[in-house]
């Protein structure tokens, strides 16, 4: 049993602290947020330079981390500095599946994707399916050789960016069933693709996608037919984790700015950190900071388990970063007072970004009850 | 970063699991199953049997007789010996005044106490509180006045657990009037049997009797039971505040709760159905368990850094408060598992004197426990203390 990181995680961290630190102020993120694209390709590619995209992925698949706790650095920084660069979406995600399960040729794609230079996004959820990953309506249909995807994805992030897309349809069962999954890989252009883009509220863009009879070959395919599920499900607690990660350094961010504000910001002749009632308060949510840590490094250390015990340990993190995170997010706007409710103070964006994570793969209650059922298991 | 134990740690874990199979006495692990109360004889008993096996001061240097083991060997033997319901090993000796004689004491004392301790010779009781003098202990009003030789000791000691059993005590007591209040406190070892000594039992809400009052009329103590020097009381009371607390966050204790819980939420019955089974009780008992996950990491973090040599300051107190409320909280949950049975007056001294309690899930005095535990987010510093600490240490400027 050990909690330190290794020498190279820590320069990691250290180097990747160091680039946000310089190039990533309030001003310069806020700039982005306001920008076309809804991150800024310098950055991207600022990073890619760094290592940080190569750190996502193992050196069997081209790079040099790939391990939990190589996700749980990496993220935790970029929660830290409120990036929204979508490296969840295009490296976590979509890169992830195509590194799990992609064929040679495709594979080639990863060393794109490291080098900075291709964008991806995992259309997967659905109107109707909520958290559930195995509820996929989209159909994938033979046609002669070809195949044929019809349906409508749901707040598919980085999707106006991505150069290719990699969409999941059914091929066999019914809504509800794991069996018949499969993945396809599909470029950007496309035709019977369909993009429609929005801003998302903490920052980034995404946009639903409807897929009208677009039309792939064989080769599209990520692994085999209908078998997608467990790679699917595998991917996203790798995701979840790395979420979880990010709100954590979020977190970080939110209370450092608190406790800065308590200290300084005075009212009836004192700061107000002097105040008992803000003192106590601030004092649960450092409490409950080292708690999201350690829940952080549970998810992380597990993910090499077996599915039961990853899934568990996976969604007894995100349960507890939801309601740490209300707390934190809530907590530290409240003790700010106004301040906090503008939109050029770094904490209402942090606070937003913390938020509304627990909207991405799973909130606390559909957590709460994964985790009832795992452990009965 | 690694969560796994190495070969070493799982082989101890065997070790201390084969140890507790074999050497603990089964009436001792049915009382605790069974939240029963423990008589001094039982706990002298356990005492003795982990004194044999070298494995009662865990936390002493070897140069004391002590284990001197690890954090991470603390961690294990704490969670398996409260999985097989060991009673839990009294502390104002072992790891509350030892840890203060071997760092303070003079060379005579840490000679003649220490043995003792380990022998089982002296039962400690600690003497800090006073009926004034609770979260702000420093004005304390005890004094010990220098008369040749000895200390002439008057005041009175409060919540003083055990007492009834002990044949020691270590106290604050003010040797300073005139100086400001942590300048003026003094620590001394007092024998209980010396004449002006009395104690009285205080009967607590879930009827047992574990505290006491202790009264100082006069009493004579010898000058060299003074621990270090006369007025540095209050840095070596603090030094055993924070120092000692390695199972401050009960990660042990919530652990055997939780499975506690579960037992008796399986065989109690709701609607027709498990109470287990309930979608609402289950989300609790499911968010005690990953609030516990996280602790129980939390908690090995903090030891770790602990045994690398860094004194855990700020982190005890987050322990402290994080780790009583999730043993509270699962206090709570057992209380409600037992349904109406938990009605019964079923105080753990009742439960000990009676085998047959009505209940048929078999509780044990759960409601009567959830009102003991009370005691946890008020001792050892009250939680608000805790905060307090925190937001001291960590708010810096806004002192």
């Amino acid at each position: 049993m050990n909690f330190d990181l290794t020498e190279e995680r820590q320069m990691l961290q250290d180097s990747l602290r160091r680039f946000l630190r310089d190039k990533y102020d309030t001003a310069t993120r806020n700039g982005i947020l306001e920008s076309e694209a809804g991150f800024s390709a310098d950055i991207w590619n600022g990073l890619a330079e760094l290592g940080v995209i190569g750190a996502l992925f193992t050196e069997e698949q081209g790079g040099f981390g790939g391990a939990g706790f190589d996700i749980a650095v990496v993220f935790e920084e970029l929660g830290r500095a409120g990036v929204v660069e979508p490296l969840l979406d295009s490296a976590v995600l979509a890169g992830g599946l195509i590194a799990d399960l992609g064929s040679e040729a495709q594979q080639e794609h990863i060393e794109a994707l490291i080098g900075g230079a291709l964008q991806l996004a995992f259309a997967h959820g659905e109107p109707t399916s909520r958290y559930d990953l195995e509820r996929v309506t989209t159909t994938a249909s033979q046609n002669g050789g070809d195949i044929v995807l019809n349906g409508r994805k749901a707040v598919v992030a980085n999707a106006e960016a991505a150069d290719m897309l990699v969409v999941s349809a059914r091929e066999s069962g019914e809504a509800g069933d794991q069996a018949g999954i499969s993945l396809f890989l599909v470029p950007a252009d496309t035709k019977g693709l369909t993009v429609t883009g929005y801003a998302l509220l903490a920052g980034g863009r995404a946009a639903e996608v409807t897929l009208d009879d677009v039309t792939l070959p064989e080769s599209a395919r990520l692994g085999e037919a209908g078998k997608a599920f467990d790679a699917i499900e595998a991917r996203v607690a790798v995701a979840t984790t790395a979420l979880c990660a990010e709100t954590l350094g979020a977190m970080e961010t939110a209370c450092d700015l608190t406790r800065e504000y308590l200290g300084t910001r005075k009212q009836f002749g004192r700061p107000i950190g002097s105040f008992q009632a803000l003192a106590h308060r601030m004092s649960d949510l450092l409490i409950d900071l080292e708690q999201a840590r350690s829940a952080v490094i549970n998810a992380a250390g597990h993910l090499a388990d077996d599915r039961a015990s990853r899934e568990r340990h996976v969604s007894a993190a995100k349960n507890l970063m939801g309601r740490v995170g209300r707390l934190v997010a809530e907590d530290t706007i409240q003790m700010h007072g106004g301040i906090a409710m503008t939109q050029e103070y770094e904490l209402a964006h942090i606070a937003k970004r913390i938020t509304m994570a627990d909207h991405r793969f799973g909130d606390i209650d559909h957590h709460l009850e994964r985790f009832i059922a795992l452990s009965a298991a | 970063m690694d969560l796994s134990y190495t070969d070493e740690e799982r082989a101890f874990r065997e070790e201390v699991r084969q140890f507790l199979a074999e050497k603990l006495p089964k009436e001792l692990s049915e009382k605790v199953r069974r939240g029963q109360e423990l008589t001094k004889d039982d706990h002298e008993r356990w005492h003795a049997i982990l004194n044999d096996q070298g494995w009662l001061a865990t936390n002493w240097p070897k140069e004391f007789g002590g284990a001197a083991w690890n954090a991470v060997q603390r961690h294990i033997f704490e969670e398996e010996a409260a999985a097989h319901h060991a009673p839990r090993i009294v502390p104002f000796g072992l790891s509350m005044l030892a840890p203060v004689l071997q760092k303070f004491g003079s060379k005579e004392q840490q000679d003649y106490w220490l043995p003792r301790i380990l022998s089982g010779e002296d039962w400690w009781c600690q003497g800090y509180s006073e009926p004034g003098a609770g979260s702000d202990l420093a004005s304390l009003k005890t004094t010990a006045v220098k008369d040749g030789d000895h200390y002439i000791v008057n005041g009175q000691k409060t919540w003083t657990t055990l007492g009834q059993h002990a044949n020691m005590i270590f106290c604050l007591v003010r040797t300073d009037k005139d100086v400001k209040q942590q300048e003026g406190i003094s620590f001394l070892l007092i024998d209980m049997e010396t004449p002006g000594i009395t104690v009285r039992p205080i009967i607590l809400l879930d009827g047992g009797a574990e505290v006491n009052e202790v009264f100082f009329d006069n009493v004579k103590v010898p000058a060299e039971n003074l621990v270090g020097e006369e007025n540095k009381g209050w840095t070596y009371a603090k030094y055993l505040l924070t120092h000692e607390r390695t199972n401050i966050a009960g990660v042990g204790f919530s652990q055997a709760g939780l499975s506690a819980v579960k037992r008796i939420a399986k065989s109690e019955m709701a609607g027709g159905r498990p109470l287990i089974e309930n979608p609402h009780f289950a989300a609790r008992v499911a968010q005690a368990e990953i609030d516990l996950m996280a602790m129980a990491t939390t908690n090995l973090r903090i030891i770790s850094k602990a045994a690398a040599g860094q004194a855990p300051g700020v982190e005890s107190s987050m322990l402290k408060v994080k780790g009583t409320i999730i043993r509270q909280e699962i206090n709570d949950l057992a209380r409600r598992a037992a349904g109406i049975y938990a009605m019964p007056f079923a105080s753990e001294a009742v439960a000990g004197s009676n085998d047959a309690l009505p209940d048929p899930n078999e509780a044990g005095p759960v409601a009567a426990q959830y009102f003991n535990n009370r005691k946890l987010s008020i001792f050892g510093g009250s939680n608000e203390i805790q905060r307090q600490i925190i937001a001291k240490t960590t708010l810096g400027g806004a002192k």
